[in-house]
């Protein structure tokens, strides 16, 4: 319970206090927020599959961020940013697909 | 152990509320942007061009404005011209008709006639020697103005000028070069040897400021028509 009001209470403060993303972090904003995504679902299915540990949840969804980050960053570097970001999209996208399936799996036993 | 619980849920709480924070603060950024970034290549060389044709209007259209202006301020200043100019007409015109009083420099002529022997006559040549030496106004005892119209007559013992009787001393004001002026008067048998023959005197001023305010009656052309 205490993890959705905490979500939601993340989202309020995001539209209350509308902040302007700095623009160095521009770039790596919506694909660190895939990444986490990624992790939230993972931790979801884990947590239906009854395996849920918190500090695993904590350590891929930094590590999850970071890399993402890490991989925009060096595409940037290489001239080649706009590629990998599309990349590492797809591969979380992919990721994010397979975790809801077995999420679905779990609820309505299909 | 449910205090390790309850630690796990708060940590994952709080990577969840900055996941939402982040979230809410990336669609709202993607809000103020616009559709730009979202928007693909073919759209936006697409955007590009209807832009490029919109300035390439808007740039006929200025040089087309900007034409007209120039060519209102040309006509603007040819009827400011021609208004200069035909007010200056009027002006030469009105002092030429003797409608309006007029100031210069001139001399100032007095003719006195004590047997009263000047006639209409003397009085025309006068006016005829100052028109010869260029009087551009000449006015006769502050009451006659002298223009192309008027007329001449003898009355008795004075002159009638325009239908009005003018009586000695006359007073003779023209308005010209003062040299040229009393050169035409003064010359050897010109007015003052007339007059002097005919028993009167003559006496010429020049003045650097001669005032001629006698006006003559505009009388419209009741039969002269302008010819086409």
């Amino acid at each position: 319970m205490i993890p959705v009001i905490g979500l939601f209470v993340g989202i309020a403060a995001g539209l209350f206090l509308d902040p302007s993303v700095p623009v160095a972090l521009q770039p790596y904003l919506p694909i660190a927020v895939v990444a986490a995504l990624d992790a939230v679902f993972g931790a979801l299915r884990a947590y239906l599959d009854g395996i849920f540990d918190d500090k695993v949840f904590v350590i891929s969804f930094v590590s999850n961020v970071v890399i993402a980050a890490l991989i925009v960053y060096l595409g940037d570097q290489l001239g080649v940013g706009g590629q990998l970001s599309t990349g590492v999209i797809v591969v979380l996208g992919i990721r994010i697909f397979s975790n809801v399936a077995a999420i679905r799996r779990h609820i309505f036993h299909a | 152990m449910p205090e390790r619980k309850v630690r796990g849920q708060v940590i994952v709480a709080l990577l969840l509320a900055v996941l939402g924070f982040a979230v809410a603060v990336q669609v709202r950024a993607q809000d103020r942007e616009g559709i730009y970034p979202g928007a693909r290549r073919s759209e936006l060389v697409q955007l590009l061009d209807s832009l490029d044709a919109a300035n390439l209007r808007a740039d006929r259209q200025i040089a087309e404005l900007e034409a007209t202006k120039r060519e209102l301020q040309t006509s603007t200043n040819a009827t400011q011209t021609a208004q200069q100019e035909a007010r200056e007409e009027a002006t030469t015109l009105a002092i030429l008709a003797g409608t309006v009083a007029a100031t210069g420099p001139g001399v100032a002529i007095e003719i006195q006639d004590q047997k009263g022997s000047i006639s209409a006559a003397t009085m025309l040549n006068a006016v005829e020697e100052l028109r010869d030496a260029g009087a551009e106004a000449i006015e006769v005892n502050d009451t006659a103005r002298i223009v192309a119209q008027t007329y001449f007559a003898d009355g008795d013992g004075s002159i009638t000028i325009d239908g009005a009787p003018v009586r000695p001393p006359y007073l003779i004001e023209a308005i010209g070069s003062p040299q040229t002026l009393s050169v035409a008067v003064s010359f050897p048998g010109g007015l003052a040897d007339e007059v002097e023959a005919l028993g009167g005197s003559v006496f010429v001023a020049e003045a650097d400021a001669i005032d001629i305010t006698a006006l003559s009656q505009q009388r419209a052309p009741e039969y002269a028509q302008p010819a086409p």
